[in-house]
């Protein structure tokens, strides 16, 4: 393979056998049966809610350490990485840890350098074609904006996370399938990849296989909206302002209207 | 006064200096100023000014969104997911701009009611409604083209199935789905094309926003009565009494837009138009925006592709024969007693086929659409033209000022049904 797999072939990734089943194109609610998702209260979820900065961090820590593996975010940037509350010099050396091909050089020759802020995050496979040929023919979808593609969202990619399980009695799993109770049609290609102690977070959290599910889909969710909080802030603002306005409006329009009969 | 100059109310020498050669401040003060208008209106005749206030809006936030697009199927997805994360406030203009569009189908949806509840398709309004319809027609196209840009998978497979639908037509149609898509598939001559005419046809709509404007200041505004203005006493100036009614109207809608851009986004949106466009892999569903629903169960009700095809067309081009299909004389339906509860029958069917159109193409939804679809033409093409001659409207008030200033009273005698008279 390429030089730009290397140290990051998460094995676990090899395990995924499939024909061309990939998350998301497999037949989507096509099982048409209604399952209940568990509930899960994230910091960022409802009208007002704003992404919890820990969880972010330790979200992050556990997609660089397990999902990077496989799955890319080409839409985010190692300077995004500020957002979540890590220091610049944090950021540098997160992004200096990864090697990302540069160049033409003045020889004409492309070469590999550490990844500075501006690089955007490096991707596991140079394409969809080296992802499939090392994922035995499934594609690990990129994450960019994974919570905004799938119906309920991050319930649903917690829900995921935490969805495998032994199959039922009488239930063929095709080979190298894996079994999970919230994907539609229950077999997906991606094996299970939480296990308990999976990472070893900086902050001492225990790292559950819940936790990490919930860390990992709260980074996901901020992924897919960074701009969640700030849309928020500034709509309780519009929205305040134009209920005044709106009252003052329609005084207005009583005094305008004061002198006609109706 | 100077020969060939325009004889200026003004004072203002500036104004008046520009008046007496162009008189655009005339023509303001005439058509929006002073211009009669009916007093009775309610709170349906805020929609014309939202409709063009949101078109206004969509114009301004599409040419910023343009200025960072790239109309390529490389880079289109992408160009968007940056929008949103480095174009400075890019996520508010592509929120506005998406959600624009429902917004703006719920404005002329309830534009449309309001025609049809009041009558206001009819003598001497015919043309004013024809334009409405043209209108409408141009934003359906230009909402579908836009829908295509991102160039995620709805956009690419409704992209599909909707151009695909015009092969439906014998001998012509598949030369016809090649000239629409450039090509052989929907690739990027498809989506280069449909940029340019998604920018082009918002110009159109204006130019055509433009004369139906200027039809509806010939025939003056329709009202809740459905009877015309007879004098100074039944009619308003327009501003200020309207222009302060549509702005308490404006501002509510604005909390709507508001509600929906910063709190719920992506809720009328479709989750699979955030994975890039794949020919390879077909949704298990594809599925329209919601505006397009109606129409769309229209087309899966009939099991004939051409049949299908040539109704959906024909659920707007109804709408076009309107004005001659409704046979009385009596313009509102507040004075219709079977009409109205037909139009709020007709009104169900809608929604039914809404409701429908987004559910998969199998039982009971199939024969919801089928039994919906069957009203939704009844209503026009048999149940007005028969009421027209069999129904007896109640009594219609003397004027517009008279119940008002009688407070609502018993009607005089003499008001029976009688038929309306030319403005």
């Amino acid at each position: 393979m390429t030089v730009s797999l290397r140290g990051f072939r998460n094995l676990l990734g090899a395990l995924a056998i499939g024909a061309a089943t990939v998350l998301g194109t497999a037949p989507a609610q096509a099982a048409g049966e209604a399952i209940a998702l568990p509930d899960t209260r994230f910091s960022f979820a409802g009208f007002f809610g704003t992404y919890d900065r820990g969880s972010l961090q330790r979200g992050f820590q556990v997609y660089k350490e397990v999902c990077a593996a496989c799955h890319a975010m080409r839409q985010l940037s190692y300077r995004n990485l500020l957002e979540i509350g890590l220091s610049e010099a944090q950021v540098r050396a997160i992004a200096a840890s990864f090697q990302v091909v540069d160049g033409p050089n003045d020889q004409g020759e492309m070469f590999e350098r550490p990844a500075r802020l501006s690089d955007r995050f490096r991707r596991p496979f140079p394409n969809e074609a080296a992802a499939r040929a090392a994922n035995n023919g499934a594609y690990p979808p990129d994450l960019s904006v994974m919570t905004k593609a799938r119906h309920n969202g991050a319930v649903y990619v917690h829900a995921l996370l935490t969805g495998y399980q032994d199959p039922p009695a009488g239930f063929t799993l095709m080979d190298g399938m894996n079994y999970n109770a919230y994907f539609p049609g229950h077999q997906i290609a991606m094996p299970n990849v939480l296990n308990p102690g999976q990472v070893e977070y900086a902050d001492r959290t225990e790292s559950t296989v819940d936790q990490m599910a919930r860390d990992v889909t709260t980074f996901l969710a901020w992924a897919a909206e960074p701009e969640a909080e700030q849309r928020r802030a500034m709509g309780i603002r519009i929205i305040l302002f134009l209920i005044i306005l709106g009252g003052l409006t329609y005084a207005v329009k009583r005094k305008v209207w004061a002198d006609v009969k109706h | 006064m100077a020969i060939g100059l325009h004889d200026s109310t003004f004072t203002n020498p500036v104004i008046r200096w520009i008046d007496q050669r162009m008189p655009v401040f005339t023509m303001m003060q005439k058509e929006y100023g002073t211009f009669p208008t009916p007093r009775n209106f309610n709170y349906f005749w805020n929609f014309g000014a939202l409709a063009m206030v949101t078109l206004m809006i969509m114009i301004a936030t599409g040419i910023f969104l343009a200025m960072n697009y790239t109309p390529h199927t490389a880079y289109a997805f992408d160009s968007v997911e940056r929008i949103m994360r480095d174009v400075n406030y890019g996520w508010l203009i592509r929120y506005v701009h998406m959600n624009g569009a429902s917004m703006f189908f719920i404005v002329v949806y309830i534009h449309i009611w309001r025609g049809l509840y009041y009558g206001s398709y009819k003598a001497p309004r015919e043309l004013l409604w024809i334009l409405g319809v043209v209108i409408f027609l141009l934003m359906m196209a230009t909402a579908f083209m836009g829908y295509v840009l991102p160039w995620g998978q709805m956009s690419f497979w409704g992209a599909t199935v909707i151009t695909n639908l015009f092969s439906a037509f014998p001998i012509v149609g598949e030369h016809i789905v090649t000239w629409l898509w450039g090509g052989f598939s929907v690739d990027n001559p498809t989506l280069n094309r449909f940029f340019s005419l998604h920018y082009l046809m918002p110009f159109v709509i204006a130019g055509v926003v433009f004369l139906h404007v200027a039809a509806l200041h010939i025939t003056g505004s329709n009202n809740p009565l459905g009877i015309d203005p007879k004098g100074p006493q039944d009619t308003l100036p327009f501003h200020p009494y309207y222009t302060v009614k549509d702005s308490v109207g404006l501002v509510v809608y604005f909390i709507v837009f508001a509600a929906l851009v910063f709190f719920a986004p992506n809720y009328l949106g479709h989750p699979d138009n955030y994975i890039p466009a794949n020919p390879l892999v077909t949704p298990a569903h594809i599925v329209p925006e919601w505006y397009f629903l109606p129409f769309y169960a229209i087309l899966r009700a009939v099991p004939d592709k051409l049949g299908g095809v040539l109704l959906m067309f024909g659920s707007i081009a109804v709408l076009f024969i309107l004005p001659w299909l409704d046979t009385s004389p009596v313009r509102s339906m507040r004075f219709r007693p079977i009409a109205k509860w037909a139009l709020f029958a007709w009104l169900i069917a809608f929604f039914a086929l809404m409701w429908a159109g987004g559910k998969p193409a199998e039982q009971p939804y199939v024969l919801i659409s089928q039994i919906a679809t069957a009203y939704y033409f009844a209503y026009f093409l048999i149940i007005l033209p028969l009421l027209g001659r069999l129904e007896r409207p109640l009594s219609l008030p003397e004027s517009i000022a008279l119940p008002v200033l009688r407070g609502g009273g018993p009607l005089p005698a003499g008001a029976v049904a009688k038929p309306m008279e030319k403005a």
